[in-house]
């Protein structure tokens, strides 16, 4: 047995705070595990976390929560009431890390005397800074590629003219590879050297020799204090380097390593990670030689001196251990935790066999694809290209019998419109062989990107050959040849009638029903019937961790069309929650905090729940969240085929479908058809809410104003629509999240060019035109249990309406609302609740019209006394991205309870009357977190449609500390005396007078461009007028954005399209330079605000403290 | 089109599948083995002759066969059975195909079944006899019972070299007929159906390497004045080599000994201890095994149906590794005797390279043992 004497007592976990790309949910999933799996030994748990979205800040997971901003500052003052006795920073992705290091290095950890558990602080340093881990490599004696740091310009040039390009730039310190990228040219060499020393905290960068075309593999490792090493599991990417491997799609198990190369690399990682002296998981990316036909076409090839190179180490839990945890079901999080204090791998279990230990390595009796989910979708103008820098905000996971079966299976996951292999660009129906062969391979995106997947079956349909492929691409012929399989069968099942064997043989290579029926000119509904009677059906086997060696106790599945299934249907009241899927951009990480209440609430109701998810960075899919869980993509076949499976007697389970976001919601029309029950709301509820001319019809009868608007489906009948109720009008296409292609449009030419460039309106296309009342701004989360509407409390938003609500500040509870603006709120959500029939939960926008747009929140008596008109904007008949915000903020577990008034209990019987619940003695505040540092050529400003990928809360017993704390936490946080670059359209002009004397007030220096300046100076203020004319005076907007002149930027936006690619510049600098950047002048206010009332002025309790002042 | 071919176990189950490799039938004890490489290694390693062996990952042959990839001369395992073989390998190193290969060498496969489901039949029912074959399934049934079964055959025979070699990086014919340079050890190498890899480990850490037929004389081995002596691995129950065992015996006590797989379970029961047989064995390459002493924890790769009985362990005999999952014995040492032997494969090939530094405790101990002024 170990020594546990030395097992500390107390220990401070560090979450990961906002997700942000190369940072999401995966150290949710992490976080969670290890303070259950710390408290299992019974160490006492602190935990922090910024992001109140998680379920790691739950008031149960840990001992004691603080949803506080991840500063050094706040950290000692956690500490010092906590004083525990370890710290555990190894789960909180390079946050983590870094803070535990920044602590250090302010003499935190010494000072109160915490011992640093995982991993030492040398080890992080040396993963960390290239010079020591170089140095590191060379003294165990493993390899990597020729290289250099250097840590200005100078020293760049000087390696590019000895080695010649293409040259890798990685930035030493960064999330995902932030600011690195590999260079090709001399002027792209320059350009992310200076973007890289930038983004490195202590700018510095390590130039290194291509590996590019190289096969890619990862490797997850564990070790425990005794030095016993095992690795959980190998990766290989598809893509071969040059890609970041979270942008990569990725297979589990390696599926072109012989077995002396396997071995190879597992044993260079044992010895890096005994090297580096991890007590826990490590990730280790490796680059082996590739199939010489992959190096065919690589120019400035070079010898290498070694069939592999180490390429990086993640000294920490990480994306790929996250996946690795769900392709083997060896809960690393778990394991490593329990190793931190103290415990060695022999004496930890096996969870998932429940009969054996954790001290062994899992084996694969299946493979596994992992797809990257990129946010073009929303941003089509971004750049699109892989690179070293993560750009995906999500993945999604398969696993089936054959590569073939699960890549085509993680496509499906995918939910975008190329969620099938078959999609093609539009811009690529034309392309073909005729036109040559070098100049279609040259024409479709077969670089790196977000569609060369699909672009490579294209150019196999086109008649490219696999050798040409494996040249052009270098990606390895395996795989190549699979996608090969793949487009042959389509070859089969096109214009042929479908036979049976063809059915079968199509559907073990991972077909989808709707797939076949495309190419065989039938239905799927009809493909679906054919199977049934055919008895062509999907078994479902077990991830068990051990190919089946020994009996586990995990019920943990996938589908696969095999012969043996291991899943006979659940007995007992049982019901399926549909999960949401991939983390994208308006459909993150607080569908997954509802489905696993949703899942947890049933099991406490004695209802047998069964997970349906395709996310492997998430809490839904781990593997005790959920009585069963099935890891499968969320579409119509999928679903059906696992309810099917649950079926006993032609009693079909219900499915939850509120928890799940859109993807859910989506699915709820469909099951409706089909017969199959739904928990909760009607279909026909859903339906009446999500179809604006129904919706409309029920609010008038309900005599609940709404804003004048219609649905079109032609341009003229839009150009009349908005004619009649005045521009400016909200256009949208309908059934979309996230306010997808949202745009407010202020006359008839945008209005044109709207529905012609930014959308296309059909019949079976249409969009949505909405007056823009440009008022305040308010949001409620309802339950509703069709006697009773409870509304844990009142969202009111910073921003006024025109952001979307994903994007706003949103502050509990409604502070500047007065009380017959309360009433109203409340009244009109009781009856709509009531009268929609809402069977658990609802979210509904409101605008209060009348009155000023902006409130300060900090002076509670400025109410005007004009009256205002509270009109209702949408209703979704389903839980919000504001729920976890509001069960932390309020207190009531409003996930759980939704779920039990699914189950037919009444609120009345869980403890809760209708109405407002009462006013906490606090202030919440959820703040955005934008990515937007990471796409590169995507505007940022804040509009209808959502850009946000995750948020931060801050909480205080005032305004003005919960405020700064937000502002903090999401890094937009103004400093007295601070540089501030103002540009201000001219209709936001006259609302900015306060903001600048504010801004004055606070002996901030004040730049800005012409127009703006000259207002300024009639205000009788000093400054610097700065030319927005780029390159035409010095400096200029840009100039002291990138020389840290100005440490914030007011940018608000205008119609106008010149304007707005002034801006865009202006936007882009701030965003590149991570300073401040507000495009909403009530955000500024804000933070304006925040900055004249202190900066330290704030408390930190926990969430419990918190909410016990109300009790 | 490819054949449709049964696998009929003694259960009765029957899995239908296609044919691959060599168009014939095939019959043997059918195993499973949870490696996910090592295909050509697993084939050609004579621990499986007599097996039919079934490989749990689904996808197999993706990287073809190579050249140097064997564990010995040709394919030992009587039968594959896997989910889908690739016939469009990819790897520099790849010659041809794994159905070539198994062509070339007359060993049937079986493809297309669901492998996964067999696991699980041999896991809860232990591991049984099975026939490859085109006749239907009564027939095949009837044929099943006429044969003879693993347990009663002689496999090393069947295995074990006809004659002697040494090891310089391939078999060169014929012992060596001079004492090995001064300071260099002769390890002679028992072949009861050894893997290349024990005598390229051997090699590779500069010894004189000899490989000796099962059959040799302890009087023989005696007289070429080895250093140290390995017993290899090799197929079959250890009860019915009393012979060998009688060699062994005689050896103990006059050369180091290190045992590997059925090399410990010989060196067990020329002791005295007992071995039996395991339900369905341990195949695979991550199997824990904890080493006694020093309380670590060893990934291994193993290939074994027997395993030796730790109760009543002769005197001088004890349990120095267990196996973490089920606590079998898996290493043993002697109290007084330069002798110490494990169950896995510590030459792995495939499977983790953690404890090639055995070999290194085995040639330590043979320097130990040396008598003093025979070499330097």
């Amino acid at each position: 047995m170990s020594d546990l004497s030395q097992q500390p007592r107390k220990v401070l976990v560090i979450g990961s705070g906002p997700i942000v790309i190369g940072q999401a949910a995966e150290f949710d999933y992490a976080g969670t595990q290890a303070c259950k799996a710390l408290r299992e030994e019974g160490v006492s748990v602190v935990l922090v976390n910024s992001n109140p979205a998680t379920i790691m800040t739950d008031r149960d997971i840990a001992d004691r929560v603080y949803i506080e901003p991840l500063t050094v500052p706040v950290l000692e003052r956690i500490i010092a009431t906590e004083r525990p006795d370890g710290i555990l920073p190894t789960l909180g992705g390079q946050t983590g890390l870094n803070l535990a290091v920044d602590l250090a290095d302010a003499g935190v950890l010494d000072r109160y005397e915490i011992r640093l558990l995982g991993t030492p602080l040398e080890t992080i340093r040396k993963s960390e800074d290239r010079d020591y881990f170089r140095q590191f490599l060379t003294d165990i004696g493993e390899p990597m590629p020729p290289n250099r740091t250097v840590s200005n310009m100078d020293e760049a040039q000087a390696y590019r003219a000895e080695t010649g390009l293409p040259l890798v730039i990685r930035p030493a310190y960064t999330l995902g590879g932030t600011g690195g990228g590999i260079a090709n040219t001399d002027a792209e060499f320059s350009a992310i050297v200076e973007s890289g020393l930038s983004a490195s905290p202590i700018s510095q960068v390590l130039l290194e020799r291509s590996l590019v075309g190289w096969k890619e593999v990862e490797y997850e490792v564990i070790r425990d204090g005794a030095d016993n090493c095992i690795t959980v599991c190998n990766m290989e990417n598809l893509d071969p380097m040059g890609a970041h491997t979270g942008d990569s799609i990725v297979v589990a198990p390696s599926q072109t390593l012989t077995d002396k190369e396997y071995q190879m690399l597992r044993t260079a990682s044992l010895k890096i990670i005994r090297g580096l002296g991890i007590e826990g998981g490590c990730n280790i990316q490796l680059a082996l030689r590739p199939h010489p036909d992959a190096m065919k076409n690589r120019p400035g090839d070079w010898d290498a001196d070694s069939d592999y190179y180490v390429i990086e180490v993640n000294p920490r839990v990480s994306r790929s251990s996250a996946l690795a945890s769900k392709a083997t079901g060896y809960p690393i999080a778990r394991v490593s935790a329990k190793i931190a204090v103290g415990r060695r791998l022999d004496e930890i279990a096996n969870a998932v066999t429940g009969n054996t230990g954790a001290a062994f390595e899992p084996a694969l009796d299946y493979c596994v694809v992992k797809i990257p989910r990129w946010p073009f979708d929303k941003f089509p103008n971004g750049d699109r290209h892989v690179t070293t820098q993560m750009k995906a905000t999500g993945e999604v996971m398969a696993i089936d019998r054959s590569f073939e079966s699960a890549l085509q299976k993680a496509t499906r996951a995918l939910e975008q419109s190329n969620s099938s292999l078959l999609w093609e660009d539009k811009e690529w129906r034309d392309l073909n062989v005729r036109g040559g062969r070098q100049q279609l391979l040259d024409s479709l995106p077969l670089h790196p990107n977000d569609l060369r997947l699909w672009a490579l079956a294209t150019s196999l349909r086109r008649g490219i050959t696999r050798d040409e492929l494996v040249a052009h691409t270098s990606i390895d012929p395996w795989f190549i040849a699979a996608l090969e399989r793949i487009v042959d069968q389509e070859r089969r099942l096109l214009g042929n009638p479908l036979t049976p064997a063809t059915l079968l043989a199509s559907k073990r290579l991972g077909f989808p029903d709707q797939e076949i029926a495309t190419l065989s000119g039938l239905l799927a509904e009809q493909v679906r019937q054919m199977r049934q009677q055919l008895g062509i059906r999907p078994v479902f086997k077990m991830v068990d961790t051990c190919a089946a060696e020994f009996e586990a106790a995990t019920p943990y599945y996938y589908s696969a069309y095999d012969t043996e299934n291991e899943a006979p249907p659940l007995e007992g009241p049982k019901a399926v929650v549909i999960g949401s899927g991939p983390i994208r951009i308006g459909q993150g990480i607080e569908f997954d905090y509802c489905s696993v209440h949703a899942a947890w609430a049933l099991s406490q109701a004695g209802v047998a729940s069964i997970m349906v998810n395709s996310n492997p960075e998430t809490v839904s899919t781990d593997f005790d969240t959920s009585d069963r869980l099935y890891f499968e993509p969320l579409d119509e076949e999928a679903v059906r085929d696992i309810i099917d499976n649950e079926t006993i007697d032609d009693n079909p389970p219900p499915s939850l479908v509120q928890f799940g976001g859109q993807t859910a919601i989506n699915l709820s029309q469909s099951r409706a058809a089909a017969g199959l029950p739904i928990l909760g709301s009607s279909a026909e509820a859903i339906d009446i809410a999500s179809d604006r001319q129904k919706f409309e019809r029920f609010l008038v009868d309900l005599g609940i104003p709404q804003p004048p608007g219609a649905t079109v489906i032609s341009v003229d009948q839009a150009l009349r629509v908005a004619q009649r109720i005045g521009y400016p009008v909200v256009v949208r296409p309908s059934y979309v999240l996230g306010g997808r292609a949202m745009e407010i449009v202020r006359n008839a030419t945008e209005l044109i060019r709207y529905l012609t460039i930014a959308t296309e309106v059909t019949p079976e296309r249409e969009v949505l035109v909405d007056h823009y009342m440009e008022g305040r701004e308010c949001e409620v989360d309802a339950i509703c249990d069709g006697e009773r509407v409870l509304i844990p409390g009142i969202m009111e938003h910073v921003e006024r309406a025109g952001v979307h609500s994903g994007d706003s500040m949103a502050i509990y509870p409604g502070l500047n609302l007065t009380e017959a603006e309360v009433n109203t709120l409340v009244d009109y959500t009781t009856r709509i609740g009531l009268a929609l029939g809402v069977r658990g939960l609802m979210n509904i926008q409101f605008v209060l019209q009348g009155g000023s747009a902006y409130r300060s929140p900090s002076l509670e008596t400025a109410h005007d006394a004009e009256p205002t008109t509270v009109y209702v904007l949408e209703v979704n008949p389903r839980g919000s991205r504001t729920i976890p915000f509001i069960s932390k903020v309020t207190g009531v577990p409003v996930a759980n309870l939704a779920t039990r008034v699914m189950l037919d209990d009444k609120l009345k019987d869980l403890g809760y009357e209708g109405g407002l619940w009462p006013r906490q003695k606090l202030v919440g505040i959820k703040a955005p977190v934008f990515s937007m540092s990471k796409l590169v050529g995507v505007d940022w400003y804040m509009g209808p449609e959502m850009k946000s990928t995750g948020e931060v809360m801050g909480i205080d017993w005032d305004f003005a500390g919960a405020l700064t704390k937000a502002l903090q936490a999401a890094s937009i946080n103004l400093s007295p005396g601070m540089g501030v670059l103002l540009s201000i359209s001219d209709h936001a002009k006259a609302d900015s007078l306060p903001l600048i004397r504010g801004l004055a007030d606070a002996g901030c220096q004040l730049y800005a461009t012409e127009g703006t300046a000259t207002m300024i100076t009639a205000m009788n203020l000093p400054v610097t007028t700065i030319t927005k004319r780029i390159g035409e005076g010095s400096p200029d907007v840009l100039d002291v954005i990138n020389d840290g002149t100005v440490g914030a930027v007011v940018n608000t936006l205008s119609g106008d399209t010149s304007v707005m690619r002034d801006g865009f510049f202006i936007r882009r600098a701030a965003v590149e330079r991570r300073i401040p950047c507000f495009t909403s002048l009530d955000t500024a206010r804000a933070a304006m605000e925040s900055m004249l009332s202190g900066l330290d002025n704030y408390n930190i309790l926990t969430t419990d403290e918190y909410l016990a002042a109300s009790r | 089109m490819s054949r449709v071919v049964h696998l009929v176990l003694e259960d009765d189950t029957v899995f239908t599948g296609e044919s691959f490799g060599a168009q014939r039938e095939g019959w043997g004890e059918v195993v499973f083995n949870t490696t996910m490489t090592g295909y050509q290694e697993v084939l050609t390693d004579p621990s499986y002759a007599g097996q039919m062996v079934a490989l749990t990952y689904p996808l197999v042959g993706n990287y073809g066969i190579n050249r140097t990839d064997f564990e010995s001369r040709r394919i030992q395992a009587s039968a594959l059975i896997v989910r889908q073989h690739c016939d469009l390998p990819s790897h520099s190193t790849s010659d041809m195909t794994l159905h070539a290969f198994l062509e070339e060498y007359n060993v049937p496969g079986i493809s297309g079944i669901d492998t996964r489901a067999l696991t699980r039949r041999l896991r809860t029912s232990g591991v049984m006899m099975g026939l490859l074959t085109f006749d239907d399934p009564d027939t095949a049934r009837q044929k099943l019972a006429d044969l003879p079964r693993y347990d009663n055959l002689d496999l090393v025979s069947t295995v074990t070299t006809q004659d002697g070699y040494s090891w310089d990086g391939s078999e060169t014919a014929g012992y060596p007929t001079t004492p090995p340079p001064a300071g260099v050890r002769r390890i002679l190498v028992t072949d009861v159906g050894l893997k290349y890899n024990i005598l390229r480990l051997l090699h590779s850490r500069g010894c004189e390497v000899v490989a000796v037929p099962a059959t040799t004389p302890a009087d023989v081995m005696l007289g070429m004045q080895p250093s140290g002596l390995l017993l290899s691995p090799g197929p079959g129950d250890p009860e019915l080599l009393g012979d060998i065992v009688d060699n062994v015996r005689q050896l103990i006590g006059h050369v180091p000994i290190m045992g590997i797989c059925l090399g410990h379970q010989l060196t067990a029961r020329a002791l005295g201890a007992r071995t039996y047989k395991l339900k369905f064995g341990h195949r695979g390459g991550n199997h824990p095994v904890k080493d006694l002493e020093s309380g670590r924890v060893h990934i291994t790769a193993q290939n074994h149906g027997y395993a030796v009985d730790a109760d009543n362990l002769p005197a001088g005999l004890e349990v120095s590794q267990i196996n973490l999952n089920d606590n079998t014995v898996e290493g043993l040492r002697h109290r007084e005797l330069p002798l110490f032997t494990i169950q896995y494969h510590s030459e792995a090939s495939p499977g983790p390279k953690d404890n090639e530094y055995l070999f290194d405790r085995f040639l330590a101990m043979v320097d130990d043992a040396k008598p003093a002024g025979r070499s330097a």
